[in-house]
């Protein structure tokens, strides 16, 4: 077959196309058939456990979570970086061991940073005594 | 020329529609799975009145659920409100595309592997489609501008990409004995010895990142019923609702499939060698067909199992487990693979 490297994404855009395909056509027949009921306040207000909602609903939320975002980034990439040294593993040789190790300490030394600066540490911020820090992790390994 | 074109299209048309029905229906039968085996294990029974069994309840589901009114709260988002389960749904059903399902088929004198597109980049393509499923549940969050589902929004993305990153680490090993990101390359090279034993602690962290990133119990942070009511799903009804969870039950197969085909042998069967299987013909494709779909769900058996066993974790523990526990462990796996395996 010609231009096979082409070819082989014709299945994905026809198994795009289905997707996509199926999750309107389930908008469509839900919204068509479902039941049509009057409105009320109570409808259309929040979710809020029965209550009236009594404050705006954006709210802010831990500057963290952003932290986490960029985070992941960086690390993505460089995780990235990797999937075309391990296919060429071992046609690199001694050289490519001894590149991925440097490349590799790098990655563990920004790792280190990241956690010895407290930017993965959820919860309050630091407790005097390491009580609350020391419980979580203690639990996970 | 053509008519092989014809012929490659054609056949891509049936299994397209093939796989994605078995993943479809996969997730129908998982959802009464679900609640029957979580019954059996509270010594309860379980919905088992419509059909034998219960079998049919899914499809009275799906009845129900289409004919409920479709509420769209006037607080929302509207546009990001309706798009969010549709991108839910999409990116799961379309990593169905590189999940190898058996052994070829030969049709009309033409061999068809059981795979929707053999891409050369195999399991990056998942990983790039599947982390596209974080917007359907942040848009879910975000648009639907109220308490419970902003907080499940948030915490879905912050978990997800946490654990994203160890469970692209722990298949780098994989990789770097493979040589090749092509699946089917991956489950050649396992016809003597499957990864999951020269690769445990890879198998292990990808196993745990497989339950955060279809964000099931444990990891279920995003819609923790017990303090978020339902995470980011609190605000939505009908199709659109069980659209999320068609969404997370063909992510759920999906990474079964992944789990098999990466570290358990795809659908290789223990002391059957890949000639075993060609001399077979046919028969040998739906064999190793049958295998790999015991695999998975028994796979998928092994996820409620475990949604029983182990409680929920706490939204600092978990982000501790991801990046101080597991990311280290990947990377040393890396390392260690590495060593094992040094070029002379």
């Amino acid at each position: 077959m010609p231009d096979q490297a082409l070819n082989d994404y014709i299945p994905i855009l026809l198994l795009a196309g289905f997707a996509v395909s199926f999750a309107s056509l389930n908008l469509i027949v839900s919204w068509l058939l479902g039941k049509r009921g009057g409105t009320n306040p109570d409808k259309e207000s929040a979710f809020e456990c029965g209550m009236k909602p009594l404050t705006p609903e954006r709210r802010r939320f831990s500057v963290k979570f952003y932290l986490v975002a960029m985070l992941f980034i960086l690390f993505d990439i460089e995780i990235v970086f990797l999937y075309p040294w391990a296919v060429t593993y071992k046609s690199l040789g001694m050289f490519g061991f001894i590149e991925m190790v440097l490349f590799i300490a790098v990655l563990i030394i920004g790792w280190w940073y990241v956690v010895a600066k407290g930017a993965l540490d959820w919860g309050p911020r630091r407790p005097a005594v390491s009580v609350q820090s020391a419980a979580p992790s203690e639990q996970a390994s | 020329m053509n008519q092989d074109l014809i012929f490659y299209v054609a056949s891509n048309l049936v299994k397209i529609i093939i796989f994605t029905h078995i993943a479809l229906i996969l997730a129908a039968l998982m959802s009464l799975a679900e609640r029957r085996v979580s019954a059996v294990m509270q010594s309860r029974l379980g919905p088992n009145r419509v059909g034998f069994g219960g079998i049919l309840q899914p499809i009275a589901d799906a009845l129900k659920f289409i004919f409920k009114e479709d509420v769209v709260p006037g607080h929302v988002e509207k546009v990001l409100f309706v798009l969010a389960p549709a991108i839910a749904l999409i990116p799961a059903l379309l990593t169905l595309a590189v999940i190898p399902f058996g052994p070829p088929l030969e049709v009309l004198g033409r061999e068809v592997p059981l795979v929707i597109a053999d891409l050369d980049i195999g399991v990056l393509f998942v990983f790039a489609i599947a982390s596209l499923g974080v917007y359907g549940i942040v848009f879910a969050g975000w648009a639907s501008n109220s308490r419970y589902p902003m907080l499940g929004g948030v915490r879905a993305s912050a978990q997800m990409i946490s654990y994203e990153l160890s469970l692209g680490l722990s298949v780098v090993g994989v990789f770097m004995v493979t040589g090749s990101l092509r699946m089917l390359d991956v489950v050649a090279l396992q016809d003597d010895m499957w990864f999951c034993f020269t690769q445990p602690v890879g198998f292990l962290v990808f196993v745990i990142c497989a339950f955060a990133e279809t964000n099931r119990l444990p990891f279920d942070m995003p819609e923790a019923e017990t303090e978020l009511v339902a995470g980011y799903h609190t605000e939505y009804s009908s199709m659109k609702f069980a659209m999320f969870f068609m969404g997370e039950y063909t992510a759920m197969f999906v990474f079964s499939g992944l789990i098999a085909t990466l570290f358990l042998g795809g659908w290789d069967i223990p002391f059957m060698s890949a000639e075993t299987f060609a001399a077979l013909g046919n028969w040998g494709a739906l064999l190793g067909f049958a295998s790999f779909m015991a695999k998975c769900c028994a796979f998928l058996f092994f996820y409620i199992w475990v949604r029983w066993t182990i409680p929920r974790f706490r939204f600092d523990q978990l982000m501790s487990l991801g990046w101080k526990v597991l990311l280290p462990l990947a990377i040393a796996n890396v390392l260690a693979t590495g060593l094992f395996n040094l070029p002379s």
